[in-house]
């Protein structure tokens, strides 16, 4: 982290928010689509990083919550009522879903709980398959309107892009702030060593409870912007791949590290593209690289330069520990 | 002086075997209660059913004469009650002082400020009070995982100290610690307790660390408590308990 100045960093993330705001204007339909994409993913990324990346507590479960966010927003958007009021809607019901979810973190971790989550990614599929009265069942919801923004409408692609990278812009804030606060604190404790925090008076309950329960609501929010980027849902993209999907974007990108959802979504969003020139054996190519990279670095990419400045730290101290050891000997 | 915990009869059993076994004692205000005896005989056993860190068979644990026996861990510790382990339990990831504050933390307001508060929710000073009172100084910004094992240690202590308790309940501290080290953490033991009136239950092997520091000593073997006194009293005891048990 010394090795990188601040006003540096302050620099180069001024100039990725104005290349996200600038470069797009001349981008067609399609780019606009896969970059609206990968806005809504980091946000559903960034929530599964909370539960999973700070808090420890393994989730298959981040696909259907953004599958209720998404059909949250689409029947209450089709029956009249604003965005601003679904997404709301949707984090009620995802933070409540989420909470609920939690309890069996607090008997099962690890491998019973990823099983847990397994097993309510299906429920919720099932739900949103079955229950046609709701949700249209096979056929979906078609239809779905966007929002207006301060009376402009979004239904131009470019405009609805800045509807997501200004919700990807709040979430990212709000998430900042929650991971720098002692609630971030307490959920990293949660993740190394929960007997010590308990000790420590860290309810580790009800942290627990609130990691699952923010980290889905924010799977909420990006269902809720997914359903109107593609105005149309049905239960198929929200099944089970979408949860591995998000787990990958976690891990590749690096769990527990602030910028890891961004950087995973973007290769799980953008890397089917660019590969797109090889056809049949895009899937081969991602998933080589993928475990080439998990072999290499098992804490995804940001885990290598971390472990890059790490190794420049102890570089730095170590040429200091030389200098202070030969005028020690100079004395003697 | 009042006797800040009262232990009544507090059994545990796992299975058939009863690791601890009827024990009961009481710790005063303001003193440094010294814990011995043979490697299994049930003293952290005990620590975890004082701390609700496991439910005891029977008995009961009473605070200020209050029944706290069955509170989770975290509770007990918001009423003062603050423990170290046996074995390393710090947070590797986190810096020294990120590692203080967050043993801190917990104490300060309430859930809804420590999310919408400061980010340290004011302990900066506090921790690096602590920092520099346990010589951890130009250690501060490292992970804690990077420390040696008696850093970690002393760590491990400051961090038992961050909310201010009242009793804390120590786990073999000296173990694992060199020489200077140790008479260095003997000296910060001492000095809170004086300073800060608080009171110590300590495990521990070591028995010159015991002896010196304690004001007295309670000697367990096989779960049941077989002599309590004072480190003179109970050093002449022990002289009989071994011939007698052929340790």
């Amino acid at each position: 982290m010394i090795s990188f100045g601040k006003p540096l960093k302050i620099a180069l993330g001024l100039i990725a928010i104005a290349a996200l705001i600038i470069v797009p204007m001349n981008f067609n339909r399609y780019g606009l689509f896969i970059l609206s994409q990968w806005a809504v993913m980091s946000i559903a990324a960034m929530g599964l990083n909370l539960t999973l990346g700070y808090a420890g507590q393994v989730s298959l479960a981040q696909g259907a919550f953004v599958g209720i966010g998404a059909y949250a927003a689409a029947i209450m958007t089709t029956h009249g009522w604003p965005l601003p009021a679904a997404i709301l809607v949707a984090i009620a019901l995802s933070f409540a879903v989420g909470w609920v979810l939690g309890y069996p973190a607090l008997r099962v971790q690890h491998h019973y709980l990823a099983f847990v989550t397994l097993a309510f990614s299906t429920l919720a599929f099932l739900v949103f398959r079955n229950e046609s009265w709701l949700t249209g069942g096979i056929y979906g919801i078609s239809n779905i309107p966007r929002p207006h923004v301060f009376g402009l409408a979004t239904n131009k692609p470019l405009p609805f892009y800045y509807v997501c990278l200004g919700s990807l812009a709040i979430v990212s804030l709000a998430v900042w702030w929650l991971i720098r606060s002692p609630w971030g604190r307490a959920f990293m404790a949660l993740r190394e060593n929960p007997l010590r925090a308990q000790s420590l008076g860290v309810d580790t309950r009800r942290y627990t409870l609130m990691a699952f329960a923010i980290g889905s609501a924010l799977g909420g929010v990006a269902g809720a912007l997914y359903a109107p980027l593609t105005q149309y849902i049905d239960p198929v993209p929200f099944n089970l791949s979408l949860s591995l999907d998000l787990l990958m974007m976690v891990i590749v990108g690096g769990a527990g590290f602030y910028f890891g959802p961004f950087l995973g979504a973007m290769i799980a969003v953008l890397l089917p593209e660019w590969l797109r020139f090889t056809e049949g054996y895009y899937l081969m190519l991602y998933a080589v690289a993928v475990m080439l990279l998990l072999i290499w670095s098992p804490t995804g990419i940001l885990g290598i330069l971390d472990r890059a400045m790490a190794a420049r730290r102890t570089k730095a101290a170590s040429a200091l520990r030389a200098v202070a050891k030969s005028r020690l000997e100079t004395v003697q | 002086m009042s006797a800040v915990l009262e232990v009544t009869n507090i059994k545990k059993n796992f299975g058939g075997i009863s690791a601890v076994d009827g024990v009961s004692f009481d710790v005063r205000e303001g003193e440094i209660l010294g814990l011995i005896g043979p490697n299994g005989c049930g003293k952290s056993t005990l620590f975890n059913c004082i701390l609700g860190q496991l439910t005891p068979s029977g008995g009961e644990v009473r605070l200020d004469g209050k029944v706290v026996t069955g509170l989770r861990p975290s509770e007990l510790n918001k009423l003062g009650v603050s423990r170290t382990f046996q074995l390393l339990q710090v947070f590797p990831k986190l810096s020294v002082r990120e590692n203080l504050i967050l043993a801190g933390q917990e104490h300060q307001g309430n859930m809804a400020s420590r999310l919408v508060g400061r980010s340290d929710a004011g302990l900066s000073d506090a921790a690096n009070q602590m920092i520099g009172f346990f010589k951890l100084d130009h250690l501060a910004d490292e992970p804690a995982g990077g420390l040696s094992y008696g850093q970690q240690k002393l760590l491990d202590a400051a961090m038992a100290f961050m909310g201010g308790p009242r009793l804390v309940l120590l786990d073999e501290p000296a173990g694992g610690v060199n020489p200077s080290m140790l008479a260095d953490l003997k000296d910060r033991l001492v000095a809170i307790n004086r300073e800060k009136n608080a009171t110590f239950v300590v495990i521990e092997h070591n028995m010159e660390f015991v002896m010196s520091l304690c004001s007295r000593v309670m000697v367990m073997a096989e779960g049941k408590v077989l002599a309590m006194g004072r480190p003179d009293e109970v050093r002449k005891n022990l002289a009989v308990i071994e011939a007698y048990l052929g340790h």
